[in-house]
């Protein structure tokens, strides 16, 4: 194995237009992939993860080139990608596979199995028939199905096993990466393992990079060997699997691992609670992005709150901000404390001087006065856009010079305030 | 101990194919107590979903329900379709699996939730829509009297996913069954889900019988677990009995392929028999490692109770299980 990595991703953006009005002009942005760098050398496999809608597919077909970025770099063997052309785009193609998410609409049902697995060999140039048949027998083996499945229809295979012929398509040309998007979310647990299984094994056969794409953590603890975290088209957190999910930096991080149903029917619920949706991407959240879910958004300093205490004091903030808080909605006071979780006494007396009165506010409908008065605790979560940086202090054994779009082995860059010294509170 | 609300009896349902005589559910016995969580967990393709759907007949008509399904004291197996309508939808309700196809995209929310309530219920439009604004706030849509107005497609997943519980939840229903409401959603929202039916079984003293092929989701919300594969049902026991001392061969499989538990590259083996031709026996016992010979001949082996250590609630049907077999050492339950 070499040092250089195979695949380098540097800042990659897909930003699409959004269009509107009668002229269809471009009015708007959305970033659904902005600023997203990792490395992926050969033999390794690399987890991007996150929910749906933080960009992770996109920025899979986005490094292959299936979609053009609209900013950074993508370099396959030390080539930037969009440089290619001719022959070396097509061995580009050849070299870089991927496995898309559906393996239902994946297969033409009027081809059978063989026909479908040899097309790649033929766009390729494989213009051998035969020799065609024995690679194809040869590779439907490798991934655990038979040489005479090659005569059949996709619709005779279970779910797990057309992911398997989707896998040997990919495959057929010998790749030397390997994009894997959801392998298995649509897969029974018992076929999961399966799959999963077959994967590992394919890698450490063959050598392969894989890059992984899933929503399920547990999916990627199991064959991962670095994890990048997203959210809204950035990576928040990037390390290795195990450190990652030993040691989670990033509260969203935490918050993902939390939700894996524990197999365990005594563990105690220590679930970190992540309340809402992931944000519409057209409009994303100033400041970091996480703040309006975030269980660890950080109080202004000049007041001393417990975490909790602050997280329903900040929720109310968003709320009055938003505008979601009706003139006539609450009786009294206490309705309003009720009503968002916030402590009928703040253990802070400043804070709770403040609060109080933006609380009779609410109640009286007077809400810009509430929201003028809920100014105090504005979060520097709301103003700062956290960087992705590795944790002061963290800089033994780690990817030492090259920060920032490092992939040194033991590096763990996150993007959150809490960790960055530079930012003023 | 009372009656079960839900009390099903040797359940058969057959589906006449091309290919033959599919068999999805072969003799099903379960029960569902008052304000229980009941899991019904399988594989695709071992039957679980057939159940719950001739529970209210939501079957083709190509299918053929046999057994008996005794909900609070009237067999609904015997019912007219007409008789049947009050329980559908009414004091049994239905959370499916993708929220996408559970709600018209033509309605607004409030509209769908509205009729909900209407259909079961003679109440005025304005009562309705009231009644329609706090189930919607009960299931967590933030702001519900504003987002009343709004369509499906503007709501995401989850979001789709608490509409149609709160439809479910209009008539006020004793039972609720919900047939992998989580799947389609990411594991965050996943969560959000499970804790809001968990927290509403509690909170009306509401039955629910939940579908899903996640052991891990089991753990999180069943108060009991019935294990099904290929239309028979292998175990059923209490959810901690079920963890702790799993009895069947096929239980102890599917919970040593389970991630954060065991080892994740194990995995069963084979797969699924085919439906319309079922092994002889157990039919588990192509794939299972202890199979011994009498396990390949007659019918299905009878639950009987997994031994003393582990209660009377604890059923296994295996051969191994009964006095002419001996238990091999691996599946003995730790006695501690």
């Amino acid at each position: 194995m070499t040092d250089a990595p195979l695949l380098e991703v540097r800042a990659l953006e897909k930003h699409y237009p959004v269009r509107s009005g009668l002229l269809r002009r471009v009015t708007d942005h959305v970033e659904a992939v902005d600023g997203v760098s990792f490395d992926v050398r050969e033999g390794e496999t690399v987890g991007l993860v996150g929910e749906s809608g933080c960009g992770k597919s996109t920025t899979a077909t986005t490094l292959l080139g299936l979609e053009d970025p609209t900013g950074g770099e993508v370099r396959f063997d030390g080539e930037p990608i969009a440089d290619l052309a001719g022959d070396d785009r097509d061995r580009f193609r050849r070299r870089a596979q991927i496995v898309f998410q559906d393996h239902n609409s994946a297969f033409d049902p009027r081809l059978t199995v063989g026909e479908s697995v040899a097309e790649p060999l033929a766009i390729h140039g494989l213009a051998d028939a035969e020799r065609r048949r024995e690679i194809v027998a040869d590779t439907l083996e490798r991934v655990g199905l038979s040489a005479g499945d090659a005569d059949r229809y996709p619709r005779e295979f279970s779910g797990g096993q057309k992911q398997r012929i989707a896998l040997a398509r990919a495959l057929v040309l010998d790749p030397d990466l390997l994009v894997v998007d959801e392998p298995v979310s649509a897969l029974d647990v018992s076929v999961q393992a399966e799959i999963l299984s077959l994967l590992s094994d394919l890698r450490d056969d063959l050598g392969l990079a894989m890059v992984l794409v899933s929503h399920d953590l547990g999916v990627v603890r199991q064959i991962c060997d670095r994890v990048c975290v997203m959210y809204l088209g950035e990576v928040v957190e990037r390390g290795p699997t195990a450190a990652l999910f030993d040691d989670p930096r990033h509260p969203y991080t935490e918050a993902l691992l939390s939700a894996i149903p524990e197999p365990d029917p005594d563990a105690v619920d220590d679930t970190v609670e992540l309340t809402g949706d992931v944000p519409d991407p057209s409009n994303p959240p100033a400041g970091c992005s996480f703040h309006p879910r975030c269980h660890r958004v950080i109080a202004p300093e000049a007041f001393d709150l417990a975490r909790g205490a602050f997280r329903s004091v900040f929720d109310l903030r968003l709320a009055v901000e938003r505008g979601d808080v009706a003139v006539d909605e609450y009786d009294d006071s206490a309705a309003v404390r009720d009503e968002f979780g916030v402590p009928d006494r703040l253990g802070d007396d400043d804070a709770e001087q403040v609060l109080a009165a933006a609380v009779e506010a609410v109640a009286a409908g007077r809400i810009d006065d509430a929201a003028d008065r809920l100014a105090a605790f504005e979060s520097v979560c709301e103003r700062e856009d956290p960087a992705l940086e590795p944790v002061e202090g963290d800089a033994d054994g780690a990817g030492g010079g090259n920060s920032g779009d490092g992939n040194g082995d033991g590096e763990r860059p996150v993007a959150c305030l809490r960790t960055d010294e530079s930012v003023e509170r | 101990m009372s009656d079960p609300l839900l009390s099903v009896r040797d359940l058969r349902v057959r589906f006449e194919t091309d290919d033959g005589v599919v068999r999805a559910v072969d003799g099903v016995d379960f029960d569902v107590r008052e304000g229980e969580t009941v899991c019904l967990v399988g594989e695709s393709g071992s039957g679980k979903t057939v159940a719950c759907e001739s529970i209210t007949r939501l079957l083709p008509d190509s299918a053929a329900i046999d057994g008996e399904i005794r909900f609070d004291g009237t067999d609904l197996a015997d019912c007219s379709a007409s008789d049947l309508g009050s329980y559908r939808g009414g004091r049994i309700g239905h959370v499916f699996q993708n929220p996408q196809d559970a709600l018209d995209p033509v309605y607004t929310v409030g509209q769908q939730v509205v009729e909900a309530i209407r259909i079961h219920r003679d109440v005025s439009k304005a009562t309705a829509r009231e009644e329609a604004v706090a189930l919607l706030d009960r299931v967590g849509i933030g702001e519900a009297e504003a987002r009343f107005d709004d369509y499906p497609h503007q709501f995401s997943g989850g979001m789709k996913q608490r509409v149609v519980v709160a439809m479910a939840l209009a008539p006020d229903p004793d039972l609720l069954i919900a047939d992998e409401p989580t799947t389609a959603l990411d594991v965050t929202i996943q969560r959000q889900v499970l804790d809001l039916l968990a927290d509403l079984g509690a909170e009306r003293g509401m039955a629910l019988l939940f579908v899903t092929h996640d052991l891990g989701v089991v753990a999180e919300i069943a108060d009991r677990v019935v294990v099904m594969y290929a239309g028979e049902v292998m175990e059923s026991a209490g959810v901690h009995a079920l963890f702790d001392d799993p009895a069947h061969p096929y239980t102890r499989a599917l919970l040593a392929c389970l991630p954060g538990r065991g080892d994740p590259f194990e995995t069963i083996g084979g797969s699924i028999p085919d439906p319309t031709d079922p092994p002889d026996g157990c039919r588990f016992h192509p794939r299972c490692p202890h199979a011994v010979e009498d396990c390949e001949t007659g019918d299905h082996p009878a639950p009987r109770s997994a031994g003393s250590v582990t209660g009377t609630d604890h059923e296994v049907a295996c051969l191994l299980y009964d006095d002419d077999h001996a238990l091999p050492r691996e599946l003995e339950v730790a006695d501690d």
